[in-house]
């Protein structure tokens, strides 16, 4: 296990410090015993991971219907599915808007994340409560919270535009959630404000393992605020930004609840992603091969990025 | 060895218990396959349904209850979110394990017929009796009938009494009159008229009386009869007299909006019945929806549930639950049903007997003759053909296409 990892598992709070020396052990009880304990991640892992990848990448392939299941039968197609899903005039539009999704929200998200992240770095009364208070849209059920975002960006009724009225150069009512170009903003937004909990709670913890003497020191070459940051604050959070985009753009590629609670891809398909027309096709129309193939092409993407996200932190321990 | 590397070994045992546990339960998934018996006396049906809310799970509840004493059965009930349903048959189907008897959503029994799951009723022997030609057409596949559906639904135009008065206006008739009646009574806070334009079937289904009452047809929908319709609602979107909320709204929430007075017409249909009572102050009357010109038939989709028997593979089963099946849409079980739950009869010759006791039926009782079925021309293509139209009607309403040019891209998409 790499040192950057063992900081962002455990939230930044594990003491850094040279890595324990495996012991090592030659007898072959003892090897037995290594060898059970892994077994059980090992079957988990292919049970719960292995078999729905497998399971989906051959569904992908198959005429996979309503009458599979009855049958059992899922015959073989290719690449029809994928050919199907492609060239479906909704799969230009939900390819941009999930690119479009995800480069918002992450922008949105780190960069208040950040900000929010840097702000708590400096201790003051109440920080701590304050802290635990950013958490809280990580503990609104979804489902609850977008119910309550549709509320407020109603149109006619929404709290959002009735403030908005108050102002005097706003003139007319933003439609939010009805209109094509405005509801993927509002979707980007209500996601932004779910992701910035975990961007906050992994750059603070990654803001704690800077060492205070760095600053001290910097401090007395002349580097204070805006050059702290520039040259103390950053090169050294970098591992744990290459993390924090990584995942959440992992996060954001295939995020559903969201979407199908605010406008479930509406209005006329503006707000229509990968993973929502994948839905769409499985569980609206039945039709689990287009829909299986779908999920797979998000798959793909979201690979890209892990492969990214693996060779920056190879280079980082090279480092 | 110490007693330290002991303490491994058992912690390792135990961290491979659940692996012992998991080949446990697969071996013995196989055994229970083989349940029902088969033979002899058959003293219980499962039934599944996805009335899980009041009234309509007590109403039921009686109503099989009913039907349960008269072929001399218990009943074990299980009901689920009507969301739930369709992904809890096929897991059913998938593991054989599949009810005796089984509620569907109309548009959806030719779906489920078409996977083999349900068995025909010609085999049992089962009389349709009046069930209107539309309805049936619904539960037929392939020329067989897999299901039987006691009563329906369908949409009408509510009104609020009060502010219609008010603007001495008459509940509209046709199509120009709809526009005019809803032109003027927007103002303020209040839209003239809401409806469900919203991205999923509940707004297909919304528009299709428009469609059809219009010369259109699902088959093919790039047609100038289906323009026709939809610019009658783009009309009616532009001049202000709907909001364009109306692309998001369920038909639940048109009914909040009709209640709360933020409009004074709306498209619904009558399981708001409920929630419009809430509201002790809301008069409301009923019409057909207006027809395209004076004199045109109006054609509307109907809503509710049929009751199939599945092929579970035990014949004695199969043949008790048919008689169950049949007992629910007898006269007893179908008034019962249609009063407590406010639908009406798909057998026009038992409505008098239940627009007795409700009269807001009346104005969908008298359309069942005249009711189409979604599914009647594509049957399992519906899905596809209905979220075309969904997206057609979205992109005229609010993605800036003209009627033409949204329906020919959902047509040839």
């Amino acid at each position: 296990m790499t040192s950057t990892e063992v900081r962002v598992g455990s939230g930044g709070l594990a003491p850094p410090g040279p890595a324990r020396p495996a012991r090592r052990r030659s007898s072959g009880r003892g090897r037995l015993v290594q060898v059970a304990f892994l077994i059980p991640a090992a079957v988990y892992l292919v049970l719960f991971f292995g078999y729905p990848v497998v399971k989906n990448i051959t569904m992908g392939f198959q005429e996979y219907t309503t009458r599979t299941f009855y049958t059992g039968e899922a015959p073989w197609v290719g690449f029809a599915n994928y050919v199907t899903a492609v060239t479906d005039p909704v799969f230009d539009r939900a390819l941009l808007n999930t690119g479009l999704f995800t480069v918002g929200s992450i922008l949105g998200q780190f960069t208040i994340g950040l900000a929010i992240a840097l702000f708590f770095h400096r201790r003051f009364h109440l920080s701590g409560v304050l802290r635990s208070l950013l958490l809280l849209p990580w503990l609104v059920p979804m489902i609850a919270a977008s119910a309550v975002w549709r509320w407020i960006l109603d149109t006619d009724h929404g709290v959002l535009n009735r403030t908005l009225d108050l102002l005097p150069f706003l003139d007319g009512r933003p439609a939010w959630l009805t209109s094509t170009t405005l509801a993927l903003v509002a979707v980007i937004i209500v996601n932004i404000w779910l992701g910035i909990p975990f961007n906050a709670t992994i750059l603070y913890g990654g803001l704690q393992e800077i060492p205070e003497e760095l600053y001290e020191a910097g401090s007395l070459d002349g580097a204070t605020g805006a050059r702290a940051f520039r040259h103390i604050t950053w090169p050294l959070l970098r591992g744990v930004v290459t993390v924090v985009l990584v995942l959440g753009v992992v996060y954001t590629l295939k995020v559903l609840d969201v979407i199908l609670g605010l406008t479930n891809g509406g209005p006329a398909n503006a707000t229509q992603t990968i993973s929502t027309f994948s839905y769409h096709m499985s569980f609206r129309e039945f039709d689990f091969g287009v829909g299986a193939a779908l999920g797979n092409i998000l798959v793909l993407i979201s690979l890209v990025f892990a492969i990214v996200y693996l060779r920056l932190n190879r280079r980082a321990i090279d480092e | 060895m110490t007693r330290f590397s002991r303490a491994r070994v058992a912690i390792a045992a135990a961290a491979a218990l659940p692996l012992v546990l998991v080949a446990a339960c697969s071996g013995s998934d196989g055994g229970t396959d083989g349940d029902g018996g088969g033979d002899g006396d058959v003293t219980e049906l499962h039934v599944l349904d996805y009335y899980n809310n009041d009234p309509n799970k007590t109403v039921w509840q009686g109503v099989l209850d009913a039907c349960a004493a008269e072929v001399g059965v218990e009943l074990n009930r299980e009901s689920v979110p009507g969301g739930d349903l369709i992904a809890k048959v096929l897991q059913m189907s998938s593991s054989r394990t599949l009810p005796d008897v089984l509620m569907l959503d109309n548009p959806d029994v030719q779906q489920i017929a078409e996977s083999g799951a349900l068995a025909p009723l010609s085999q049992f022997g089962l009389d349709p009796g009046g069930i209107a030609e539309g309805v049936l057409s619904a539960s037929t596949y392939e020329d067989e009938l897999y299901a039987l559906q006691p009563v329906t639904n369908t949409i009408a135009l509510f009104y609020n009494t009060q502010v219609l008065a008010d603007a001495g206006i008459e509940p509209p008739t046709t199509w120009e009159e709809l526009e005019t009646a809803a032109a003027a009574l927007t103002e303020g806070d209040q839209y003239g008229l809401a409806l469900s334009a919203i991205n999923t079937y509940e707004g297909t289904w919304q528009f299709l009386p428009f469609m059809w009452s219009n010369g259109g047809d699902e088959a093919d929908i790039a047609t100038e009869e289906v323009a026709g319709a939809l610019q009658l609602w783009k009309d009616l979107l532009d001049s202000g007299s709907m909001s364009q909320s109306v692309v998001t709204w369920s038909q639940a929430d048109v009914a909040d909006q009709f209640s709360s007075g933020n409009a004074a017409m709306m498209v619904n249909g009558p399981w708001n019945f409920g929630t419009l009572a809430e509201n002790a102050e809301l008069e409301y009357g009923i019409v057909p929806i207006p027809a395209p010109a004076a004199g045109d038939t109006v054609v509307s989709p109907f809503g509710g549930e049929a009751w199939a028997v599945p092929q579970t593979g035990d014949d004695a089963r199969m043949a008790v639950a048919a008689e169950f099946v049949q007992c629910l849409v007898g006269e007893d079980a179908v008034v019962d049903a249609a009063v407590g739950t406010n639908t009406v009869p798909t057998d026009p010759s038992l409505s008098a007997a239940v627009v007795e006791q409700v009269p807001n039926l009346a104005s969908f009782a008298e359309q069942v003759p005249d009711l189409r079925a979604r599914t009647g021309e594509l049957g399992p293509e519906w899905p596809t053909q209905a979220t075309a139209i969904y997206e057609a009607v979205q992109n005229a309403l609010v993605g800036g296409m003209s009627p033409e040019d949204a329906l020919a891209q959902a047509q040839n998409g």
